[in-house]
């Protein structure tokens, strides 16, 4: 017993050590989203491109669903804009955008000078349906699965390298599914 | 010369810290909001405070003056306004940025060690002290020697 005694500052230390040292390679940016498995949540907003007509979740196509929040006070969203082009080519999924905190003629120049990705881009003025999502930053990217269940939210700009290791699985996983009709 | 240059020296730093003071005073965020009674103005009040801003990781709503915050504190109004309880707004947040949003976490099996982890820890030492001192008698009582060993003793001193 007394020998086990003088063994505790050393457990102690290492235990310790080993807790503080997986601290310094987390991430505390990195938040779990409460969303994830939940239906998209309901909304009714006008496009940007659009001041007329609202668009609500019957808008969405069936199948995969890419939503991307961006904003042109963004320069991430600039950064990943080029790729968003390229996703937009595939018909695995569709993409739509949601322009957060933004003003509507600086929107419109940005899809017109940039190109546009999105099947429409939803103008989300007073941020409502962004805090819905809990969206906290540009740009964000929610992927929703056939069912408009939310299955992945991710922070920060996309990239060839993000989308294989962080997207490509999970969208695999979905067609899956879809194709075993759950 | 020299005082006369020490005297705009302080009177320079002076203005300097007094400028810089009123530009912190600045830096907080200013909405104007209004309320319909007091108490509900204590309430956004206490609730901003206890919200944490998901964006700027160690501020709180309140004192944020990033827009996420300000869109959140307008929605505490908005939720104010509708007549929601606290509990309610409160979970309205949680349910959308998580445990993540609230600066007194929720006690959860999560957050458990949290919260008795500290008190656990004093009862450890209390325990410990306790042993200690209850030890301490005894360890006197063995230092005191029979009289057989005390006249040994005595021998081999004389002997030196």
């Amino acid at each position: 017993m007394g020998k086990l005694i003088r063994f505790i500052p050393l457990i102690l230390f290492v235990v310790l050590g080993v807790v503080l040292y997986r601290g310094l390679s987390l991430n505390p940016t990195e938040l779990p989203s409460a969303l994830v498995n939940q239906q998209f949540p309901e909304f009714s907003l006008y496009s940007v491109n659009d001041e007329k007509t609202l668009k609500t979740n019957a808008d969405f196509k069936a199948g995969i669903k890419l939503v991307n929040v961006w904003g042109t006070w963004c320069p991430s969203c600039r950064a990943e804009h080029e790729y968003l082009l390229k996703l937009s080519k595939t018909d695995r999924f569709t993409i739509y955008g949601l322009n957060y905190d933004d003003e509507r003629v600086a929107a419109q120049k940005w899809l017109a000078a940039l190109g546009n990705p999105y099947q429409f881009s939803l103008f989300d003025e007073l941020g409502k349906l962004s805090i819905n999502l809990g969206v906290y930053a540009a740009p964000e990217t929610f992927v929703i699965d056939h069912n408009n269940i939310i299955r992945k939210r991710f922070a920060g700009p996309l990239n060839a390298n993000i989308w294989r290791h962080e997207f490509e699985p999970l969208i695999a996983q979905i067609e899956s599914e879809q194709q075993a009709g759950k | 010369m020299i005082t006369k240059f020490l005297a705009s020296f302080a009177l320079s730093m002076t203005l300097a810290c007094a400028f810089i003071t009123t530009s912190i005073v600045h830096a907080s965020p200013v909405d104007t909001y209004e309320f319909r009674d007091e108490v509900t103005k204590i309430r956004f009040n206490d609730l901003t405070k206890e919200l944490r801003c998901p964006k700027c990781q160690n501020q709180n709503l309140a004192d944020s003056n990033s827009p996420i915050a300000a869109d959140l504190r307008r929605e505490v109004y908005d939720l104010l306004e509708q007549g929601k309880a606290d509990s309610e707004i409160v979970n309205f947040m949680v349910a959308r940025y998580g445990d993540f949003v609230l600066y007194r976490p929720r006690v959860n099996s999560l957050t458990y060690i949290l919260w008795f982890g500290p008190a656990l820890l004093l009862l450890i030492g209390v325990i410990v002290v306790v042993m200690i001192i209850r030890k301490k008698p005894q360890a006197t009582v063995e230092k005191t020697l029979s009289t057989e060993q005390q006249s040994q003793l005595d021998n081999i001193l004389k002997d030196k």
